[in-house]
C-alpha cells in the first residue's frame, strides 16, 4: 500500500529530523470523545493528562483534541498526532478501537493505548478499570442505607460494562440486605442531564431511597437532594459538591498513575504491549471519601471490603452465584474469569426484568 | 411488574417540571413565527441562556438575577439573527442553523470555568394550606416560581395575540407583510421585537435546565430540547394553550416511559424513547385538517421596495 | 440613512467576491477571538487554512478533505434541489442513518460470502433506506398536507434510536464480546468501500458525490424537471400554470434527497467508518444544510462549500492539537464564517446606497 509507505517514511523522516529534540521531550497525544468540560469521563482523562504534564515537567509535551467523533474523524486525528511526532497516543473511547488499530499499523514506531477495548497489536495496548470493584463497595453501603429496600439504578446503554456494575452492586447489596430490590432504568443516552434528572425523579417517586448511576452528570444528585432523604454516589468524578449528603461516597476514575507509568515506559524504552485491567489495588479505581452520613460501622465494613479487594483477597464475583433464571454460574469459592466479565450480558439471580436487546 | 408503583400525582407533578423548558422556548418561538419569522436557532439561544443564567447566579448568588441574565443572553444572541435576516436579508433556515452552531461553541467557551460548580437553590413556593391539599396541592402548588412564570407567559401571549392591538399587528405582519407594510406598520421593527422576545424566552428555558431541572453546567447540556420546542410550535398549530398541552404531552411521554421501565414493564426501551417523536408525527397528521393557523408569510424575507 | 436597492439582476461580480470577503472577515474576527484566548491569531488562522492544503503533511490532509467533504456534498446536492423548490427536508441526518443501516445490513446478511454482487446490492439497499425514510414526510405531505420540516426532523430522532437498537441487537458483532457495534466492513472485502487508488482518499462515495454535482447541474440547466423545480421555488403560481404537478415534485425532491443521503451513509459505513455503532452519525445531515446554503444552492457552489467546511474541520483539529485551541473556539469560528457568508450575500442581490430622504 502506497499510503502506508508514504506515512511511514514521513514519520521516519520526522523522527530522524527531530531526533535530537525528541531526546529531551516526549510527545504524548490524547484523543477525547467528549469536551474536557463534560465534568465526567473526558474530564477525568484530561486530569490524567495534566498529571502527566505536572509529573514530567519540561520533559514531556502533551497535545489533545476534544469531542472527536468515533470513526474516520478519530482516525484522522490520531494520524495527525502521529505525523506531528507523538511518541505515545491515548485513545479514550471504546469506539476508537478499530481506528486505533488502523493507524497503529501505519506507524509502527508510535505507541498506542486504547481505553476499554479488546484489540491489541505490537504497538497497541489496551487499558480499562475494574469499576465493578467500586460498585461492590457502593452496593454494600446502599444495601445498608436503604430503608425502603428499593435501590434505583440509572444505566446508559445495556453494554457489558454497565451490566457488570449492576450485578456487582446487586450482589453486595443483597448480601447485607436480603430484602433489597433493584429498579433499573435505561436512559439510552451517554449524556443528557435533563433525562438523567427525570430518571432519578421517577425512581425516587417509585420508592427508591438510594440511587446509583452509570451516567456522568450530577443531575441525579440534585434530584436526590431535593427529595431530601435519598442517598447517592458520585460517578466518574467525586461530585463532592453534593457531600456529605445526598452523596455519601463515589467511584473516581483515576487515570493519572497509569498515564504517568506508560509515559515513563516510553521514555525508558521499556514500553511493551499490555492488557491492563486495573482496579482498586492499583489505584485506577478510587473510592471517594465516605461521608459522615454513613453510620460508622457501615463505613468500617465498606472500608474493610475495599481493603480486601485492594489486597487481592476478595473478588466481587465469587461463587456460589447463579444467573438470572436459576442456571448455575459460579460454584462455591469460584471466581469469575476476566473473559466472562468483559463480555457480561446477563443478570445474576435475583435481579428482575430483562436486559433490553 | 407492578403498575401500582407509579404514583399518578407525582407523575403529573414531575412531567410539569420536565415540560417547562420546552414550554418557555416554544412560547417564544411561537411569537416569532406568528410574526412570520422562522428561527431555527432555538437550541443555540437556549444553551447561551443556560450558561448566562448559570454564570450570573453563581457570581451573584441570586437565581432571580440569573434568570434575568439568561433572558438577556438569549435575546442578545437572537440579535445576531436579527442582523442576518432583517438587515442583511439572509435565508432564515441557514441563519438559524448557524446561530445554533455559534451558540453551542460560544456557550462552551463562556462556561469553561463553571464545570463542577453548584448553583444557588431557588427553592419552591410553598403556600400554606393550599399546597397541602391532597392531589391538587402537589400538582399545582408545590413548584419553583419559574414554572408558574411559564404558565403565566402562555396566558399572556394568548391574551396579547387574541385581544390586543399589538397582537393584531403581529399577526397581520406574519400573514402578509406587504399588506401590513402598505397599512403603515413597521414590519421590520415588529419582527425584531418578536425575535428578541423569542430569544429571551429560549434563554429562560435554557436557564431552567441549568439552574433548576439539572442543576449544573456542562457543555451541550440542552441536548436537543430546542429542536423539540420547534416541533412543539407546529404541533400546537401556533396556539399558545395547545403549546402548553403539547409540552405536557412531550414531557409526559418521557416521564411515563421512565416510570414504566422502573416499574419493570418489559417494553423495548428504544421504541419508547422514540415514541414522543412518532406521536408528534401522528398528531401532525391528525391536526392536518386544521390549516387555518399557519402564518402565511412564515420564513419569507421582507424588503420594502418602492 | 442607508437604504438597500434591489438589483434587477443578481450581481455576478459580487456573487464571486462575497465568499472571499466573508472568509477575510472571518479571519479578522476569528483572529480577535483567538487573541482573546491567548493564542497567536496569525498562527491560528494559518494553521486552520494553510496546514491542511500546503503544510508539511498536506499529502495526508488533501485526500482527507475528500473523505470529509464527500458526504457533505452528496447530501447537500440532494437537499438543494428540494430547497430550490421550497421543499424543506431538514431530516437528512435520519436518512443518512437509515442508508447506513440498510446498506450495512444488506452486506452483513451475506457474511462471510465472497461475491462481486454484494457491494452493488449494498449500494441499492443504502439508497433505498434513505429514500424510504424520506418518503414518510413526502407521503404525509402529499396525502395530509403535514409540514415536512417537522416530520423529517422528528424522524431523525427516531432513526437515532433505531441505530442504537441495531447496534445493540440485530447488527451486533457476534464476535465482539458483547460490545455494541457491528462487524467491521473494512475487513470484509466484498462489502468494503475501499479507496480506489490507495492514499488518494477517492472511494465510491467521492465518485458518487462528483457525479451528483454534474447530474444536478445538468438537471437544473438542461432539463424540464429542473426548470419546474426552479419555477416552483421562484414563482409558485406561474409553476401551477405551467402544469407542474406539486405532489410529484414533492415526491421526487424528497425521495431523491433521501436516496442521496442514504447513499452517503452507506458509503461512509462501508468505507471510512466501517462499523454501525451507536454514535455512527456525526451531524453530516445537518451540516449539509449549511453547505447547501453556503453554496447558494448551486451544484458547483456546493462542491466548493463542502470543501471549505471540510477544510475548517480538519484545520480546526490541527489547531486544537498544535495550539491547544478548545474545540468550542473552532465551533465559534465556523459559526462566524457562516454568519459572514450569509450576511455578505446581501451585496449580490442588493445595492447599498446612502439616501438623504427618510424612507420608511
Amino acid at each position: 500500500m502506497k499510503i502506508t509507505t508514504l506515512l511511514a517514511s514521513a514519520a521516519m523522516a520526522l523522527g530522524l529530523a527531530s531526533g535530537a529534540m525528541a531526546e529531551d521531550k516526549t510527545k504524548v497525544g490524547f484523543v477525547y470523545v467528549g469536551p474536557v468540560g463534560d465534568g465526567g469521563w473526558t474530564y477525568e482523562h484530561n486530569k490524567g493528562r495534566l498529571a502527566v504534564e505536572e509529573h514530567f515537567g519540561d520533559n514531556v509535551e502533551t497535545v489533545f483534541v476534544e469531542s472527536v467523533p468515533e470513526g474516520p474523524d478519530a482516525e484522522r486525528v490520531m494520524t495527525q498526532m502521529a505525523l506531528e511526532g507523538a511518541d505515545l497516543i491515548f485513545t479514550t473511547s471504546f469506539g476508537y478501537m478499530d481506528p486505533t488499530i488502523n493507524v497503529a499499523k501505519k506507524f509502527p514506531n508510535v505507541k498506542f493505548e486504547h481505553a476499554t477495548g479488546y484489540k491489541t497489536a505490537d504497538n497497541v495496548s489496551v487499558y480499562s478499570a475494574r469499576f465493578y470493584e467500586g460498585r461492590a463497595v457502593q452496593g454494600h453501603i446502599a444495601g445498608k442505607m436503604t430503608k425502603s429496600n428499593i435501590i434505583g439504578y440509572i444505566g446508559s446503554y445495556p453494554i457489558p460494562e454497565v451490566i457488570r456494575g449492576i450485578n456487582s452492586a446487586y450482589i453486595h447489596a443483597k448480601k447485607v440486605n436480603p430484602d433489597v430490590e433493584f429498579k433499573i432504568v435505561w436512559a439510552y443516552t451517554w449524556f443528557d442531564p435533563a433525562k438523567e434528572a427525570d430518571a432519578a425523579t421517577v425512581l425516587i417517586e417509585q420508592g427508591a431511597d438510594v440511587i446509583l448511576q452509570h451516567t456522568d452528570s450530577t443531575a441525579p444528585q440534585a434530584a436526590a437532594q431535593e427529595a431530601g432523604n435519598v442517598v447517592t454516589f458520585g460517578q466518574a468524578s467525586d461530585m463532592s459538591e453534593y457531600a456529605p449528603f445526598p452523596r455519601v461516597s463515589s467511584i473516581i476514575d483515576n487515570w493519572a498513575p497509569y498515564y504517568i507509568a506508560r509515559t515513563q515506559a516510553v521514555m525508558d524504552g521499556s514500553w511493551a504491549t499490555v492488557n491492563t485491567w486495573d482496579g482498586i489495588k492499583e489505584g485506577m479505581v478510587e473510592i471517594g471519601e465516605i461521608s459522615d452520613a454513613v453510620p460508622a460501622d457501615v463505613k468500617e465494613e465498606a472500608l474493610a471490603l475495599k481493603a480486601a479487594m485492594a489486597a487481592g483477597e476478595y473478588h466481587p464475583f465469587t461463587g456460589p452465584l447463579k444467573k438470572q433464571g436459576g442456571s448455575d454460574w459460579l460454584g462455591e469459592g469460584e471466581t469469575a474469569d476476566d473473559g466472562t466479565l468483559a463480555g457480561m450480558n446477563f443478570y445474576v439471580e435475583g435481579l428482575e426484568g430483562e436486559i433490553p436487546q | 411488574m407492578d403498575l401500582g408503583e407509579i404514583n399518578p400525582v407525582l407523575l403529573v407533578a414531575s412531567l410539569m417540571v420536565a415540560a417547562t423548558p420546552l414550554l418557555l422556548a416554544a412560547i417564544g418561538e411561537l411569537v416569532v413565527e406568528k410574526a412570520g419569522v422562522l428561527n431555527l436557532g432555538v437550541e443555540g439561544m437556549m444553551i447561551v441562556g443556560a450558561i448566562s443564567g448559570f454564570a450570573i447566579s453563581v457570581e451573584t448568588g441570586s437565581p432571580w438575577l440569573g434568570f434575568v441574565a439568561a433572558a438577556i443572553g438569549g435575546a442578545v444572541l437572537s440579535l445576531l439573527f436579527v442582523l442576518l435576516t432583517q438587515f442583511a436579508l439572509a435565508n432564515q433556515v441557514a441563519s438559524g442553523l448557524a446561530l445554533t452552531l455559534f451558540g453551542l461553541g460560544f456557550s462552551a467557551l463562556m462556561g469553561q470555568s463553571y464545570v463542577g460548580v453548584k448553583p444557588p437553590d431557588m427553592g419552591e413556593i410553598h403556600i400554606p394550606v393550599i399546597s397541602d391539599i391532597p392531589v391538587i396541592g402537589p400538582i399545582l402548588f408545590q413548584h419553583d416560581p419559574i414554572l408558574y412564570v411559564g404558565i403565566a407567559l402562555t396566558a399572556a401571549v394568548w391574551a396579547t395575540l387574541k385581544y390586543t392591538r399589538v397582537g393584531l399587528i403581529l399577526r397581520a405582519v406574519g400573514e402578509n407583510h406587504d399588506a401590513a407594510h402598505a397599512l403603515g406598520y413597521k414590519v421590520i421593527k415588529i419582527r425584531i421585537m418578536a425575535i428578541l422576545f423569542g430569544g429571551a424566552c429560549a434563554g429562560l428555558g435554557g436557564a431552567y435546565i441549568s439552574l433548576i431541572r439539572v442543576p449544573q453546567w456542562t457543555e451541550g447540556m440542552t441536548a436537543g430540547v430546542g429542536w423539540i420546542a420547534l416541533a412543539l410550535v407546529v404541533f400546537a398549530s401556533w396556539k399558545p394553550w395547545r403549546a402548553l398541552l403539547g409540552a405536557y404531552l412531550f414531557g409526559g411521554i418521557t416521564v411515563l416511559q421512565l416510570n414504566l421501565q422502573a416499574a419493570g414493564v418489559a417494553i423495548p426501551v428504544e421504541y419508547l424513547a422514540m415514541s414522543p417523536y412518532i406521536i408528534t408525527i401522528l398528531v401532525l397528521v391528525i391536526l392536518s385538517a386544521d390549516k387555518s393557523s399557519a402564518p402565511a408569510a412564515l420564513g419569507r424575507t421582507f424588503h420594502a421596495s418602492h | 440613512m442607508i437604504v438597500l436597492e434591489k438589483r434587477p439582476q443578481p450581481s455576478k461580480a459580487w456573487s464571486y467576491a462575497t465568499p472571499l470577503v466573508a472568509v477575510l472577515a472571518t479571519m479578522v474576527f476569528g483572529g480577535v477571538l483567538f487573541a482573546i484566548l491567548g493564542k497567536n491569531p496569525v498562527e491560528a488562522i494559518g494553521t486552520i487554512f494553510w496546514e491542511p492544503l500546503f503544510g508539511e503533511f498536506a499529502f495526508y490532509y488533501r485526500p482527507q478533505l475528500l473523505v470529509k467533504g464527500a458526504p457533505l456534498v452528496l447530501i447537500a446536492i440532494g437537499l438543494s434541489l428540494g430547497f430550490r423548490a421550497g421543499i424543506w427536508n431538514i431530516g437528512a441526518e435520519g436518512q443518512y442513518i437509515m442508508g447506513a443501516i440498510f446498506g450495512a445490513g444488506a452486506g452483513l446478511a451475506f457474511y462471510p460470502l465472497d461475491a462481486f454482487y454484494i457491494f452493488p446490492i449494498m449500494v441499492i439497499a443504502g439508497a433505498f433506506g434513505g429514500w424510504l425514510w424520506a418518503m414518510i414526510p413526502a407521503f404525509l405531505k402529499v396525502r395530509f398536507g403535514t409540514n415536512e420540516i417537522l416530520v423529517s426532523l422528528m424522524l431523525v430522532y427516531v432513526a437515532e434510536q433505531m441505530l442504537a437498537s441495531v447496534s445493540l441487537g440485530l447488527l451486533k458483532n457476534p464476535e465482539g464480546f458483547g460490545f455494541p457495534g457491528s462487524r467491521n466492513l473494512q475487513s470484509y472485502d466484498s462489502a468494503h468501500n475501499a479507496e480506489l487508488i490507495a492514499g488518494s482518499g477517492m472511494h465510491w462515495g467521492v465518485v458518487t458525490a462528483l457525479i451528483a454535482v454534474i447530474f444536478a447541474y445538468v438537471l437544473l440547466n438542461r432539463h424540464m424537471l429542473g426548470f419546474h423545480i426552479r419555477l416552483t421555488g421562484e414563482a409558485p403560481r406561474a409553476a401551477k400554470f405551467a402544469g407542474v404537478n406539486p405532489a410529484r415534485l414533492i415526491l421526487f425532491c424528497l425521495g431523491l434527497s433521501g436516496a442521496l443521503a442514504g447513499l452517503a451513509g452507506m458509503f461512509e459505513v462501508s468505507g471510512p467508518s466501517g462499523v454501525v455503532s451507536i454514535d455512527f452519525n456525526v451531524g453530516y445531515g445537518f451540516t449539509a444544510i449549511i453547505v447547501a446554503f453556503l453554496g447558494r444552492l448551486h451544484p458547483v457552489g456546493i462542491l466548493l462549500a463542502g470543501g471549505l467546511m471540510a477544510l475548517t474541520y480538519i484545520g480546526g483539529e490541527i489547531a486544537q492539537s498544535q495550539l491547544g485551541l478548545p474545540a468550542a473556539a473552532i465551533q465559534v469560528f465556523q459559526g462566524m464564517l457562516l454568519f459572514f457568508l450569509l450576511a455578505f450575500d446581501l451585496l449580490t442581490n442588493y445595492r447599498i446606497r446612502a439616501a438623504r430622504s427618510e424612507v420608511a
